[in-house]
């Protein structure tokens, strides 16, 4: 696989890091639950097709990168910097 | 020439003028240069070249190319033998060494070969039905008498001599295969510009023009080809590769190809590697790889000299080899009867031409007599005679009528199977085309087109078409410019109609699908009868399909006898899919340069160098080389070093490296708010010019790493972890940074190779410090206390960091300077501490005088401890939130029972303790369920005189004073041991502010 960072250019999967689905979002703060947390920590989705996820860009500019990709094909729609995307970009 | 004596005096692509010795099963042959092992053999009269798999039957060629299921030998001898080898591949040089595989005593007479006598017990699903029971016997009994009876060919028993390299490559357009196709796309592409590589397996380019007669242009074929391959060489953006397999493709256009670089010599060349593995980046690519001829089952069409028709040709034409004296064909296409007309070209006797079909073209009829050959149209051949050798053939014309027939080769054609492996690497599903009768590519993977045989377009005019047109194409797709397509060059006729019969029911003898195997028709009929229908279960109830050919003469037969059992058509029964590697792939061309201590780099510190001087014995930690101890010569041994370092620095002074901690430098007016919130305690209130210990957890609960943090002003922080998490937690902080609240202004960078630190411990490090310490810095008791962290300069202007922290519990300071000073600064610092008796420690020490402390590292925090479980469960805040924060309160991670961190000390002083052992309670079994904790560390203190160590105890800090006993099933100890607090030397901490 390749991946086209928004930094960097098209880089080989071997330059990277995956994470997993980035559709979760930390429950942040002393308000939060433990449920919620739980949540947050464990559950993901596991779709066939596409599905918006995390990698590291750790041999290159070590940016943390929404890949947008179809789990099926590996085709990827779109890449990001994390700090910069659209939440829920894929749902 | 008599040492040759099927070598055709002339024509050919050998080179006759460069003769080459070989030897084979220990007998001495010649060759030629140009010649493959599979074709010397041949010239040489050897037929019989192998043994089969499970019966253990004479075999000889069945094909000229990658496909060859029989001829397998060991190339080489020694650290270089290589099994499983391919004759047919393997391209001849002088003094190769090759023997035979799968026999025994001797290919001749090989004692298994009874094996096929009891044939019946030896049918599919004969592994699973007899050796099911008891299962004990499987490994110890079945496996090794299968393993001896029915092996493949033995792997080399020494480290391989040579080295692999991998190499990257990118390119507009890469081309697979050097036939008339991929010349013809490589040649258009390359026209263009476009940067072109072009990849074969074979060590000459031409693919079947090599192997055929033909005219391009009104000319033969082999000036094309010459004119073709001088164009290539002379574009500069075009590479050509020959011995170079593409055996993989994988997602976004990569393709993975190995180059035997040094196969086709007996040693590889000084400092060129014997193979290299590719990996190559392209734009588009035009799959050119051609297709394989399909064989025919029949009883007895195992036996050395039944060849596959265009094999026969690629003997006859490219080898200048004659694989027989009588010929016989067998056909049920026209294709077949090419082998007629060359066989008869170069003076061969063709005897007979069987043609399943009824209806013969009146041109081949005109052939056949004016070679003299017999014609059986609506015929079949219905068996073969001959021991080690085919001697003749019986011949079932369509009204059951019988005849004999002498012959020593028989030439069998049943059309040809496009290789189209590649497409169906990512999945593709081929499609079954009615016409040709084969498997053609499906859906294609993105940027890759398929041109000529490989796309089921067998004609040597569609092949040139397919070519020049896809090559424009994927170079115009790839950006470059093309001028006007120029005609396709013409070629002369061919006819390439087909009926295939995929097999000939005989009244008795094994009619192999799968030669490899030894997977016979009654086989698949018995998977049928069994119930295992689908492609999938056949493959592996009969392993049809399987080992180093992967079924590439089988599968298609295979599919088409289910198919014949179960009544349907082919293309219902199932597709034949494939998956990487095309062909076997050695896995040093896949590892490289990593291999043995390659296989990762090794890091050294800033100051090995000075180590070194000293003496140092070095240990691999991680990616590190450290310094363990530092022997004298007046040591006893390895305990008393260790032993006098520690005394020497808890008694005056000495000096450990310690660069190899992660260091983050943060800086921003959020930097405080950030650690707030990946640290479980405080940190805004952290005064500038100091340090203070800082824990991190996972998200999930469980610790993840600790270290010191110093506040160097008011919005910038220089953090340290744990040697073995830096990467780890930089990853970690640039997640929570980037991903949960990139809103918090804060840069972090990692500045771990940038800085050389050092550990200056003792109750004489501040006077060596004051040594090299610039005047114009305090660094009195006073104006520099414990955990004061500060910049100053050292050496007369040279910046460092001093930080006043300490991991041995002595008063000791941790001093960093940039790394090239590292060196300068250890040697400064003996000298400064000369008086003082200053002594390097390493690792060992580190760890004894750690664990006297009762300071954690890795091994208690090791994943699956909780800061409870550490003892530190105050230091969380209750006052903000931090990562970890709700999972770490989880009911499972705060009840009470859970291991939690202790000393203990041998009730027996004189007992040494072991790490890994485990606690039972005095007079308990030694079971699972009396488990109440294990031993994480253990270390021999020089200052109390015994041996200590920490673990994880049930309930721990309620049961100091408990007896308990530690056991090590593993090395077999058991030592009575007393629960104490993990801190065993100075508990005030009074030598720390000294």
């Amino acid at each position: 696989m390749r991946i086209a960072c928004p930094h960097c250019g098209l880089r080989d999967l071997q330059e990277f890091t995956y994470l997993g689905d980035a559709s979760p979002s930390r429950p942040d703060g002393l308000a939060a639950t433990e449920s919620a947390m739980f949540d947050y920590v464990y559950l993901r989705e596991n779709p066939r097709g596409l599905l918006e996820e995390l990698w590291f860009h750790n041999a290159g500019c070590r940016a943390w990168l929404a890949v947008c990709r179809d789990t099926l094909t590996h085709t990827i729609q779109s890449v990001v910097p994390a700090n910069k995307r659209k939440k829920g970009a894929a749902a | 020439m008599s040492k040759q004596p099927l070598r055709l005096p002339n024509g050919g692509l050998v080179d006759r003028a460069r003769t080459l010795s070989f030897r084979f099963d220990g007998k001495s042959y010649d060759g030629h240069a140009g010649d493959t092992l599979a074709s010397a053999l041949l010239a040489n009269g050897v037929g019989l070249m192998g043994r089969s798999f499970k019966y253990h039957r004479p075999r000889g060629l069945l094909s000229a190319g990658p496909e060859e299921p029989n001829a397998l030998v060991e190339l080489r001898a020694g650290a270089r033998r290589e099994p499983n080898t391919r004759a047919t591949m393997v391209e001849l040089f002088q003094n190769l060494e090759a023997t035979s595989q799968n026999r025994w005593p001797s290919l001749r007479f090989d004692v298994l070969s009874v094996n096929g006598l009891a044939g019946p017990a030896l049918v599919a699903g004969f592994y699973y039905k007899t050796f099911m029971w008891p299962a004990a016997f499987w490994e110890k009994l079945y496996e090794p008498l299968i393993r001896r009876a029915a092996g493949l060919g033995r792997a080399a028993e020494f480290e391989d001599p040579d080295h692999y390299e991998k190499a990257f490559a990118f390119c507009d357009v890469l081309v697979i295969g050097a036939g008339p196709a991929g010349l013809s796309a490589a040649l258009t592409a390359g026209r263009s510009g476009a940067r072109v590589i072009i990849c074969d397996e074979d060590f000459q380019l031409g693919g079947r023009l090599l192997a055929e007669r033909r005219e391009i242009d009104g000319r033969a074929a082999a000036d094309w080809l010459a004119t073709t391959l001088a164009e290539l060489a002379s574009l500069s953006e075009v590479r050509i590769m020959p011995r170079t397999s593409v055996y993989g493709l994988y997602d976004h256009g990569i393709y993975g190809a190995v180059e035997r670089v040094s196969d086709h010599v007996a040693v590889p060349p000084p400092h060129q590697p014997r193979q290299r593995g590719w990996r190559i980046y392209a734009k588009r690519a035009v799959l050119a790889a051609g297709a394989l001829e399909r064989p025919i089952v029949f009883a007895g069409n195992d036996l050395p000299g039944v060849m596959l028709a265009g094999a026969v040709r690629a003997y006859v034409n490219r080898f200048a080899v004659l694989p027989g004296r009588k010929a016989v064909i067998f056909t049920s296409g026209d294709s077949g009867w090419a082998t007629v007309r060359d066989l008869a070209e170069v003076g061969a006797h063709v005897a007979a031409v069987v043609d399943s079909r009824s209806e013969i073209k009146p041109e081949f009829k005109s052939l056949a007599s004016r070679v003299g050959a017999r014609v059986f149209a609506g015929s079949v051949v219905e068996a073969t005679r001959g021991g080690r050798a085919l001697r003749g053939i019986t011949v079932r014309d369509a009204s059951g009528k019988r005849t004999a027939l002498a012959c020593d080769i028989l030439a069998v054609s049943n059309g040809w199977n496009p290789t189209l492996h590649l497409t169906s690497h990512q999945n593709g599903k081929p499609v079954w085309d009615e016409e040709i009768q084969a498997f053609v590519p499906g859906v294609l993977p993105p940027g890759l087109s398929v041109a000529g045989s490989a796309a089921g377009r067998f004609t040597l005019a569609e092949a040139l078409q397919d070519g020049a047109r896809l090559g424009r194409e994927a170079a115009s797709e790839a950006g470059f410019a093309m001028a006007a397509a120029q005609p396709a060059p013409t070629t002369d006729a061919e006819a390439s109609e087909l009926k295939p019969i995929w097999r000939v029911k005989g009244r008795k003898g094994k009619a192999f699908v799968d030669l490899q195997n030894d997977v016979t028709d009654k086989d698949v009929e018995l998977a049928a009868r069994e119930g295992f229908r689908s492609v999938e279960h056949l493959k592996r109830y009969t392993t049809l399909g399987m080992a180093t050919d992967q079924g590439k003469t089988s599968n298609l037969s295979g599919l088409a006898l289910m198919a014949e059992q179960t009544g349907k058509a082919i293309c219902d029964t199932g597709t034949t899919t494939f998956r990487p590697p095309y062909t076997p792939v050695a896995i040093g061309a896949l590892a490289g340069h990593h291999r043995g201590k390659d296989f990762r780099p090794v890091r050294l510190t800033p100051t090995h160098d000075w180590s070194r001087e000293q003496g140092a014995v070095f240990l691999e930690t991680g990616q590190w080389l450290r310094a363990q101890y530092y022997p004298k010569f007046t040591d006893k041994d390895w305990l008393s070093t260790v032993n006098r370092e520690v005394l020497a620095t808890r008694g005056g002074v000495g000096i450990c490296d310690v660069s190899t901690l992660g260091k983050i430098d943060l800086q921003g007016t959020d930097a405080a708010e950030f650690l707030e919130r990946v640290y479980i305690n405080a940190w805004k209130t952290l005064p500038i010019g100091k340090a203070r210990y800082g824990l991190m957890l996972r998200e999930d609960g469980f610790v993840m790493d600790d270290g010191t943090t110093s506040r160097l002003g008011e919005n910038h922080f220089l953090m340290t972890t744990t040697t073995i998490n830096a990467t780890k937690v930089m990853q970690h902080l640039e997640f929570c940074h980037q991903v949960l609240w990139p809103h918090l202004d804060v840069r972090m960078v990692s500045v771990s190779e940038q800085w050389a630190q050092v550990a200056v411990a003792g109750p004489r490090s501040r006077e060596v410090l004051r040594g090299i310490v610039d005047a114009k810095h305090d660094i009195s008791n006073e104006a520099f206390p414990y955990l004061a962290a500060r910049e100053i300069s050292v050496g007369g202007g040279i910046p460092a960091r001093l930080f006043r922290i300490s991991f041995s519990g002595e008063l000791a300071y941790e001093l960093a300077v940039p790394a090239d000073y590292g060196q300068a600064m250890m040697r400064a610092l003996m000298a400064a501490g000369q008086a003082f008796g200053i002594t390097p420690y390493g690792l060992d020490a580190m760890s004894v005088m750690r664990i006297e402390k009762g300071h954690v590292i890795g091994s208690e925090l090791n994943g699956q401890t909780t800061v409870r479980d550490l003892g530190l469960a105050k230091m969380m805040s209750s006052k903000k939130d931090f990562i970890g924060r709700l999972m770490a309160k989880r009911e499972a991670l705060v009840q009470s029972d859970r291991p939690t961190l202790v000393g203990f000390k041998p009730i027996d002083k004189g007992k040494s303790l072991s790490g890994g052992a485990h606690f039972v309670g005095i007079r308990r079994a030694n079971k699972l369920e009396n488990d109440e904790g294990y031993v994480t560390s253990v270390a021999y203190s020089p200052n109390l005189q015994h041996w200590i160590g920490l673990g994880f105890l049930k309930n721990g800090p309620a049961r100091i004073g408990e007896r308990i006993r530690a056991v090590d099933l593993v090395r077999n100890s058991e030592v009575e041991v007393e629960i104490c607090s993990p801190v065993f030397f100075d508990h005030e901490g009074t030598r720390l502010h000294g």
